[in-house]
């Protein structure tokens, strides 16, 4: 094995590009840098500061149901704190967390590059993330919105508050998306190593691919809708108000047309992690690379077609219903191909049990639970019953928070010490991953079955007949909180240590694990020849990159 | 199977319900079979083949054209099959029988009102005949609601600005719970109502004697409601201007002049005979064009009318 250990390094001793990327510049040089590995830490802080944020809404909005009636905030106050929660969840965390912090970090080292193809743009993508997040805590503090993540019209157009405020914020965060997509479509064309053809590209590259196609096709047709939806709320155009001649059941066609591939927007590139640590931790080739591959690139292209899934009952034509519920049973087909892969990966593996590991075992079942529960919500005639249920509210937090979210951890505690140069407490680790599992499925198993019972999701006050289920949902939610509690504090406090962590602590087999933890500024000291494909466990590593030691 | 469907579902007031049910229970008996497989098979080889020994090679297995291609086409051929019982259903269910009792429903934050065919209206109370297929006729006067009778596994988002419709045959008399199930702000939590599925007797009934509603009014708010749902207002003013007949205010206790040149004081009486045969005694200066509301009002509406014109000093 050539794995090798980052010694740490004596400051002024070394040449200027020997220098790791965390030492290298002053705080105005980290403002102002290009470096893809500084933005994504940048990034990662970032998101990880939104992700408290929207927790802390989650547990408010769960005590606040932990009984019937008004227990510490009025109705208005509610419908507040669940907007924000949902917009900070959606357009602040789950979208940019994995492409923008992990991604940019390990996209271009992965490929052999030195950075994104567009640095420059990088920054600036970074910055209109910065804006966009400052413009939505200002229409926070500044009357708050209380429409649902959804801005459903006419409601958000008529609500006081500031609607057009956030609406605006997410209108700015999404050029900072669109900005991301270009960046890595074209660093994944054109950045590329000697030898690393399309299918020696690690799969989590794939998946980083499909999301920036979504990315760069849908987000135009969100920003054009909520421009819309700003004039109309701000001049009176009428666009979507029928008392303005308008049509309410537009607005939601254009807003799934991009909300819905953002679903993808932000599962696939939890896919990608999952097919980047099931391999590496179990020290065994990809079983269905090139299906897995496709199925990314499918299931981007398929996800366009299938917005009318979320309006069964808005009233659209029956034949249209008809013909979303079809296509959307088949995109369900490439994600079961992907999970058989993923399973099949392990058999005779020789599988670690760290955290990264555990985290994406988690992923596999949670997983599990939130592409199934999707057959009963494409069925149509049951559809009907569930929609806008708590078994809706389930659904989807399984799939963005028990997937995405947990795939993101997977990622996190993976490329942590490739980020840090620090190996986190692995038994605190362990600890706080079985908490979060616990936790979760107390949260959200009891919302299943809520939803099927008839509970309507956004309420406020609820029948005295539910409230044992939004009891134990609402003590799973505590469970949840203290495991984060536990990850904040094992991350923070590894953060103060020595540098520590080896190069390659996993013995994977992609780029990154070939240069130090945590990298130089230029990432490689000469351009990688890749002559081997990405999970090549059956025979012993030929390293891709030299002159390291 | 009954005690999974019960443990999970709402009771089955209609034949649509317990077709949702079956293909509900379907899938989640179909989807538990996979989901135990998938979990078998992760805990089986994350215990089975757990790291023993670092640094170990492993076999090479990339490919099995007959597994492949039997996890992508068994699923496939399932979700097909599911996709048509979901859609059998559903069109089935959004198809009215031409005798269907229709029923316009509005939506209003945060009340839901009903209107039956003799104009009888309810406000949150919905009174249907048990086995008598409905169709109910729906808008909403501000923001998107959604009608959804959870026992009847039905639900419509209800638009502003058109008009959308909601089919079903409650065959189970009782107390069914309405919900808004679209989002539309402070109360929409509370905006809450009761399906009544009643015998045809008990149905005629309650259209006999109105809903109860109006029995818990003040007379003279009742008397407003139906000055202003009846159309009255498009006569009698309220503020003394002059139109089509005399307007309400202050004429309570004063004698008038008819066409005819006797008199007349405006008593309830006057009032009652004016409501139900209106050309008897007409006010001099007024054409006779006022149309009986002969069988259109209750007793107790008539009664709400002289209580609310009484008030009108």
């Amino acid at each position: 094995m050539a794995d090798t250990v980052a010694t740490p390094k004596a400051h002024g001793h070394v040449e200027h590009h020997d220098v790791d990327y965390l030492h290298d510049g002053s705080l105005l040089s980290w403002l102002t840098t290009v470096d893809h590995k500084k933005l994504g830490v940048m990034y990662l802080w970032s998101v990880l500061f939104m992700f408290f944020l929207g927790g802390v809404f989650a547990l408010l909005v769960r005590l606040e149901l932990f009984a019937p009636g008004k227990q510490f905030m009025d109705a208005e106050t509610y419908n507040k704190v669940f907007t924000l929660h949902g917009a900070i969840m959606v357009f602040l965390f789950i979208i940019p967390s994995i492409p923008a912090a992990l991604g940019n970090f390990v996209l271009p080292i992965m490929l052999g590059a030195k950075d994104v193809a567009f640095p420059r743009l990088n920054l600036a993508s970074f910055w209109i993330y910065v804006v966009g997040a400052l413009i939505a805590v200002t229409a926070m503090v500044t009357g708050g919105v209380d429409t649902g993540w959804t801005f459903y019209t006419p409601y958000s157009t008529t609500t006081d508050g500031s609607v057009a405020l956030m609406t605006f914020a997410a209108f700015v965060l999404g050029f900072s998306s669109i900005l991301t997509g270009v960046n890595f479509i074209a660093t994944v064309h054109k950045l590329r190593a000697p030898g690393m053809g399309w299918f020696r590209m690690p799969l989590f590259i794939w998946g980083m691919y499909s999301t920036a196609i979504i990315q760069v096709l849908a987000t135009p047709v969100l920003a054009i809708t909520l421009l819309l939806l700003i004039m109309e709320r701000t001049f009176g155009v009428g666009v979507f108000d029928p008392k303005l001649g308008g049509d309410p059941v537009l607005f939601q066609h254009f807003f799934w047309f991009y909300s819905h591939p953002a679903v993808y927007i932000m599962i696939l590139p939890g896919m990608a992690i999952i097919s980047e640590v099931v391999p590496t931790m179990s020290q065994k080739t990809f079983f269905g690379y090139k299906a897995t591959a496709f199925s990314s690139v499918a299931i981007a292209i398929v996800s366009f077609v299938v917005w009318g899934h979320h309006m069964f009952t808005s009233g659209q034509s029956q034949l249209a219903g008809a013909i979303f519920s079809f296509l959307t049973f088949l995109v369900g087909i490439p994600s079961a191909i992907k999970v058989f892969n993923w399973i099949t990966t392990m058999y005779k593996g020789s599988i670690s049990l760290q955290a990264p590991m555990l985290y994406a075992l988690m992923f596999l079942i949670l997983f599990g639970i939130g592409g199934l529960t999707g057959l009963f919500l494409g069925a149509m005639s049951v559809d009907i019953h569930l929609h806008d249920t708590y078994f809706v509210v389930a659904h989807f937090h399984y799939v963005m928070m028990g997937s995405t979210a947990i795939a993101f951890l997977a990622g996190l505690h993976y490329w942590w010490p490739k980020m840090f140069g620090r190996m986190y407490n692995e038994s605190a680790a362990r600890v706080s991953a079985v908490l979060v599992f616990i936790g979760f499925n107390t949260t959200f198993l009891p919302q299943f079955l809520l939803g099927s019972r008839g509970m309507p999701r956004r309420y406020y006050n609820y029948l005295p007949e539910f409230q044992f289920l939004h009891q134990v949902s609402t003590v799973g939610s505590w469970i949840l909180g203290l495991g984060f509690v536990i990850m904040a504090g094992y991350l923070f406090a590894s953060l103060r240590k020595k540098m520590d962590a080896p190069a390659n602590p996993w013995h994977g087999r992609s780029l990154e694990w070939q240069i130090p933890s945590p990298p130089i500024t230029h990432n490689f000291h000469e351009v990688p020849v890749v002559t081997t494909e990405p999970y090549d466990y059956y025979r012993p590593f030929e390293p891709s990159v030299k002159g390291h030691h | 199977m009954n005690f999974l469907r019960e443990w999970m579902m709402p009771i089955q007031a209609s034949e649509h319900a317990a077709k949702v049910d079956n293909l509900y229970l379907f899938i989640f008996l179909l989807t538990s079979a996979f989901f135990v497989l998938i979990c078998y098979l992760t805990v089986l080889f994350a215990w089975k083949y757990k790291r023993k020994k670092e640094g170990v090679l492993t076999i090479n297995f990339q490919h099995n054209l007959a597994l492949e291609l039997v996890w992508s086409i068994v699923p496939l051929i399932l979700v097909i099959g599911i996709f048509f019982w979901g859609f059998h259903d559903y069109a089935a269910a959004s198809v009215a029988p031409n005798d269907a009792l229709e029923i316009h429903v509005t939506g209003k934050k945060w009340n839901w009102t009903f209107e039956y065919p003799d104009g009888t209206r309810s406000i949150r109370s919905l009174h249907v005949p048990v086995n008598k297929p409905v169709r109910l006729i729906m808008t909403s006067e501000d923001v998107l609601h959604a009608f959804f009778i959870p026992s009847l596994r039905i639900k419509q988002d209800v638009v502003p600005g058109r008009y959308v419709d909601l089919n079903f045959t409650a065959t189970v008399p009782g107390k069914h719970q309405v919900f808004c199930a679209e989002y539309c702000g402070r109360d929409h939590s509370g905006m809450l109502g009761d399906l009544f599925v009643d015998s045809p007797a008990k149905y005629a009934e309650w259209l006999e004697k109105g809903d109860e509603e109006l029995y818990k009014m003040k007379p003279a708010d009742l008397g407003k409601m139906v000055w202003e749902m009846k159309g009255c207002n498009s006569c009698h003013t309220l503020d003394g201007t002059k139109g089509e007949g005399p307007s309400f205010k202050g004429i309570f206790g004063k004698t008038e002049k008819l066409r005819d040149g006797s008199t007349a004081v405006v008593d309830e009486n006057y009032i009652r005979e004016s409501i139900l045969n209106p050309q008897a005694k007409v006010v001099a200066g007024y054409e006779p064009v006022m149309p009986t509301f002969q069988g259109l009002l209750r007793e107790i509406e008539i009664k709400g009318v002289i209580a609310f014109i009484k008030e009108l000093k």
